[in-house]
């Protein structure tokens, strides 16, 4: 019997041991369920960001690029000896600041690096480089945020952001992750796709407590990143420069286009701001503050701001009525200060005198002209298909669109059709009468800054233009060609000839002389626009030189009265800017600069 | 009668290589754990584990001589010295222990650090050996039980007050020596059908296991015939089971700290909580089912290197051995140890004294909950309950207590022929 029971303990040890070795096999070879779980165990996804494309000017000059920005880091776990004292002197702390620093690193991670001190000046690094020996268990860490050395162009160059949710949940290309900054505003959204590059991976080891042991597979599986693509703008960084420089403490807008290609050569929103103030971690703080401030400096005027044109809009008319065959150059009105009022001139005039007068009276016979050509028996009708035809030319000359400029938020302006008076009055209820302020560009006329330098262009070309754009290479490639487009008008050139020696004379011997340049045939237009608010807004548009035109442009100074003296003055002073390189006429640059255009 | 002289010739060789071949097999795996890519640090260095390992190995070799040149007699004369020299070790514990890991286990003096439930195991094997000695026959009857269980249960309760309930645990193993010298085995079936109840409680949804009893119980009931003495049997089963059962539970949520608990949780479902309660079960699986057939070489571990899996050193150190070796590591360790405890079996059977042959199946036992517990812990079939692994965990009492026990087991199997004192063995 006591065999029997050796025999029994003998079999039960034996069976675990049998046990066993099955169980380990199921575990050991025949699941691969354990391989892979120890993989994730110890491989830690990194992702590599990828540099960020740089943006230059049309020459070359740099507007935007990465800064490096250093973070002192410790690990607590590697802190040897230190002298805390000097530490602190090095790195300008003071004592407690260091002592609570490092308590909060240890109950972050006692092995894993953190966050000492936030980005710490170059200055202070430059002084502390060679000393970090000294200190075991700290490091500084590179990383970059946005930095425009010229500390310009901040609505166009736009800001960067951390991507929101709605951003997220529609992103189709699934390339965004939480946490990521992408560009919010401006170039920098535009242009997202193509300055971001593509994310890389790298794969880590690392123990139990996250701390780095190794490359995973000697990194045979990582992917490095792509840098993102630079932009050459079309910006022409001192005309730029200028142009703030002129719109200090103004509101309004300028826009420079280069007529021949549609290259955007300047583009101010005043006021404005030190793109260099939304990087990084001040974005939410200063982004508040600028937000709350009256005169909207995160507002893009040049491309948003939607102003009535004025006077300038004669320009427009005249050459619809030309086109119509509504009138001649020769023909001749004399003023009756109805149903306008109009300043003291001579009086009667003829076309081309009535533009360098900038007579309302004139303009409104001339609008009578375009709209009721007896197409129709009935009045209401007939003004109904004239403001239809006259509609098409408006749109023809890029008023009522979007151009499609490579710039997120581009406001259409407003350009009203028959239907729309339809729904005002009602369907013939309404006549040339009803809607007169069309005729001076004042009433439901709404058009943005962008809109009439593009029609500047239009006039240098005598009857065409490029989409206006601020992009002309990214990276390597000439871009934009399916962009970009040569829109034509049907006016044909030399109605734009007699428009242009107009603006001439308007410069020469009419409103527009602040504009004038000695060697320079510039040709302008200046308005001044009712504004409900306050003060008129001061307009004025120009080209120049006459004859193969290299500049178009439009001004826009808000609340500063007469576009005779502001807009005038600025308008001249950036063609000269442009075309000279210097500035001839100090005295103008000097008025535009002390900014009292009322007295 | 032999000499000292040749007492090499009548040493158990296949034991002792066994022995031997394991712990330097331990000790590669200890020095594994402790490896670090680049940093050459000495195999001598008594900072870390291999080179204090490697100390209480060397002493080991000096008790083996010991052993070898004291007489076989001391032994059963020193029995219960020795073991009441534990008990009053494991009081002074309780009394005077340094915490560590959850328990308070360790006597210290100055640097020295030991655990006296480690040597309990071997002076209770002593004890009672030469209790069981003293019994005339085989332990039919069962007026020596009491006694027994003294023997067995006092060092257990004072270990359990610490707070170890491993190395409680592997008392109980010395159940089948009573059994093997005569324990009828309806108790010993008894204790299996308490145990099966208790893991089947926890595992079952509370209420299946009663459930089940009744209509078990009932249908028992429906085919037998129906007599007084039936219906009570039946009643009385079903009724113990149940209340087992529930007691089950109740000392569960009573009776057990929140880790044991969790221990017991996560044998059940280590993936409820994969970082909390199942983290060392999850983790320790996962080390050894990477190893794959043949493991990913030696010191190339990642799992155990890198921190995953806990106490790697000591309860754990069989996850080293499952990812850098492999299948055939681990189902050759087993096999080695498998071998061990049968040789030890077959060297306590060939015992002339029946002190000599309880002796040996006691460590006999000891060693085979060990290997159960330990290794099934490591590959999720027992909960996770905190011993070492014979001859290859680190720690210098379990290598002390457990080398011990095999030399003088070695000992006695050398001078088992010049027996002369002891009774002679009756063969029924």
């Amino acid at each position: 019997m006591h065999i029997q029971r050796s025999q029994v303990i003998r079999g039960a040890t034996l069976l675990i041991a049998l046990l066993f070795i099955v169980r380990l096999f199921c575990i050991q070879v025949l699941s691969q369920e354990y391989v892979l779980a120890a993989e994730k165990n110890i491989v830690q996804p990194v992702i590599e960001h990828p540099v960020r494309g740089m943006i230059y000017d049309r020459h070359g000059t740099l507007l935007t690029h990465n800064a490096p920005v250093y973070d002192l880091m410790v690990t607590p776990s590697a802190i040897r000896h230190l002298d805390k004292e000097a530490f602190c002197r090095d790195f300008s702390l003071t004592r407690q600041q260091l002592d609570q620093g490092l308590q909060k690193a240890r109950s972050y991670s006692y092995v894993k690096p953190s966050i000492l001190i936030k980005s710490i000046s170059l200055s202070t690094w430059a002084r502390v480089q060679d000393n970090m020996e000294a200190y075991a268990g700290f490091f500084v860490k590179v990383r970059t945020t946005r930095h425009h050395p010229h500390s310009m162009l901040a609505n166009t160059l736009g800001y960067m952001g951390e991507i929101g949710p709605d951003q997220l949940a529609s992103d189709r290309s699934h390339y965004y992750r939480q946490g990521d900054w992408v560009g919010v505003s401006g170039l920098e959204q535009y242009y997202e796709a193509v300055l971001r590059g593509q994310r890389g991976m790298r794969y880590d080891i690392t123990n139990a407590r996250g701390v780095y042991q190794g490359k995973f597979k000697r990194g045979k599986l990582d992917q490095p990143s792509v840098p993102g693509q630079p932009l050459t703008t079309t910006i022409d960084a001192p005309l730029q420069a200028y142009g703030e420089v002129l719109m200090q403490h103004k509101l309004g807008s300028i826009v420079a286009i280069e007529p021949t290609t549609g290259e955007v050569l300047a583009m101010i929103s005043s006021p404005t701001y030190d793109p260099n103030q939304l990087v990084g971690s001040m974005l939410g703080k200063r982004f508040a503050s600028l937000g709350k401030e009256t005169d909207a400096p995160l507002f893009h005027r040049p491309i948003m701001a939607m102003y009535s044109p004025g006077s300038i809009f004669k320009l427009v008319q005249v050459l619809i009525a030309l086109q119509e065959q509504a009138i001649k150059p020769s023909t001749r009105y004399a003023c009756r200060k109805s149903p306008f009022n109009c300043r003291e001139h001579p009086s009667p005039l003829n076309l081309q005198q009535a533009l360098q007068h900038s007579c309302n009276s004139y303009l409104y016979q001339v609008f009578k002209r375009i709209i009721n050509q007896q197409a129709s028996d009935s009045v209401y009708e007939d003004t109904r298909i004239g403001l239809e035809r006259w509609h098409h030319y408006m749109q023809g000359l890029g008023l009522g669109i979007s151009l499609g400029i490579d710039l997120p938020g581009e406001k259409r302006g407003f350009i009203p059709n028959a239907a729309f008076y339809d729904r005002c009055h009602g369907v013939g209820r309404w006549h040339v009468s009803t809607v007169r302020s069309l005729a001076i560009g004042q009433g439901e006329l709404m058009v943005t800054p962008l809109q009439m330098a593009n029609l500047m262009a239009v006039m240098a070309n005598r009857g065409y233009y490029y989409t206006p754009h601020l992009v002309k290479q990214v990276g390597k490639e000439v871009t934009g060609r399916d962009l970009v487009h040569r829109h034509s008008v049907d006016i044909a050139p030399e109605h734009f000839d007699f428009v242009a020696r107009s603006m001439r004379e308007v410069v020469e011997k009419g409103s527009a002389w602040r504009a004038r340049i000695k060697g320079i045939s510039v040709c302008a237009k200046t308005g001044t626009v009712e504004n409900l608010h306050g003060h008129d807004h001061s307009v004025c548009v120009a080209f120049a030189p006459q004859d193969n035109p290299q500049i178009a442009i439009a001004v826009y100074v808000e609340n500063a009265g007469w576009g005779a003296r502001a807009a005038a003055s600025i308008a001249g002073l950036m063609v000269e800017q442009y075309l000279r390189g210097k500035i001839t006429r100090p005295w103008i640059q000097a008025y535009v600069q002390k900014g009292n255009f009322f007295h | 009668m032999k000499t000292e002289s040749n007492i090499f010739t009548q040493l158990d060789w296949w034991l002792l290589i066994l022995y031997v071949g394991l712990v330097l097999f331990g000790w590669l795996n200890i020095y594994a754990v402790s490896y670090e890519q680049g940093l050459h640090h000495s195999v001598f260095d008594l900072s870390r584990s291999a080179g204090k390992q490697l100390l209480w190995i060397a002493t080991s070799g000096i008790l083996f001589t010991l052993v070898l040149l004291l007489e076989t007699k001391l032994y059963q004369a020193l029995a219960y010295t020795l073991y009441t020299c534990t008990l009053l070790l494991l009081i002074g514990t309780l009394a005077q222990g340094v915490h560590s890991g959850g328990h308070s286990a360790w006597l210290q003096w100055g640097h020295m650090r030991l655990q006296p439930s480690e040597f309990a195991k071997l002076t209770c094997a002593l004890a009672l050996a030469k209790y069981l000695n003293g019994i005339q026959g085989p332990l039919a009857r069962t007026n020596y039980l009491p006694m027994l269980l003294v023997i067995i249960l006092l060092p257990v309760a004072l270990i359990l007050l610490q707070g170890d309930m491993g190395s409680g645990i592997v008392f109980g193993a010395l159940v089948l020596v009573l059994y093997r010298e005569g324990l009828s085995p309806w108790l010993l079936l008894l204790g299996i059908f308490i145990i099966a109840v208790a893991v089947l409680a926890l595992l079952l949804p509370r209420y299946y296991l009663i459930t089940s009893t009744l209509v078990l119980s009932s249908v028992t009931l429906c085919v037998s015939k129906r007599s007084w003495r039936c219906f009570l049997a039946v009643s009385l089963v079903a009724l113990g089971t149940v209340a087992l059962a529930e007691s089950v539970h109740w000392v569960i949520e009573k009776g057990l700290k929140p880790h044991q608990q969790n221990r017991i949780k996560a044998l059940v479902d280590p993936s409820v909580d994969p970082l909390g309660i199942g983290w060392n079960v999850t983790q320790s699986k996962i080390a050894i089912g990477s190893g794959g057939i043949m493991g990913k070489g030696y010191l190339q571990g990642t799992q155990t290197k890198y921190g995953f899996v806990p106490e790697q050193c000591t309860d754990f150190i069989f996850c080293t051995v499952g990812e850098e070796h492999g299948w055939i590591g681990t189902a050759l360790l087993v096999v080695a140890l498998c071998g061990l405890i049968t040789r030890i079996l077959h060297l306590a059977e060939r015992q002339r004294s029946r002190f000599a042959r309880v002796y040996g199946y006691a460590v006999a036992t000891i060693l085979l909950a060990h290997f159960t517990i330990n290794i099934g812990m490591t590959i999720g079939l027992m909960p996770v309950i905190g011993i070492p692994l014979p001859f290859i965990s680190y720690g210098g009492s379990a290598m002390w207590s457990f080398s011990l026990m095999l030399f003088i087991l070695l000992k006695l199997d050398a001078e088992r022929k010049n027996v002369l004192f002891g009774r002679e063995l009756t063969i029924e």
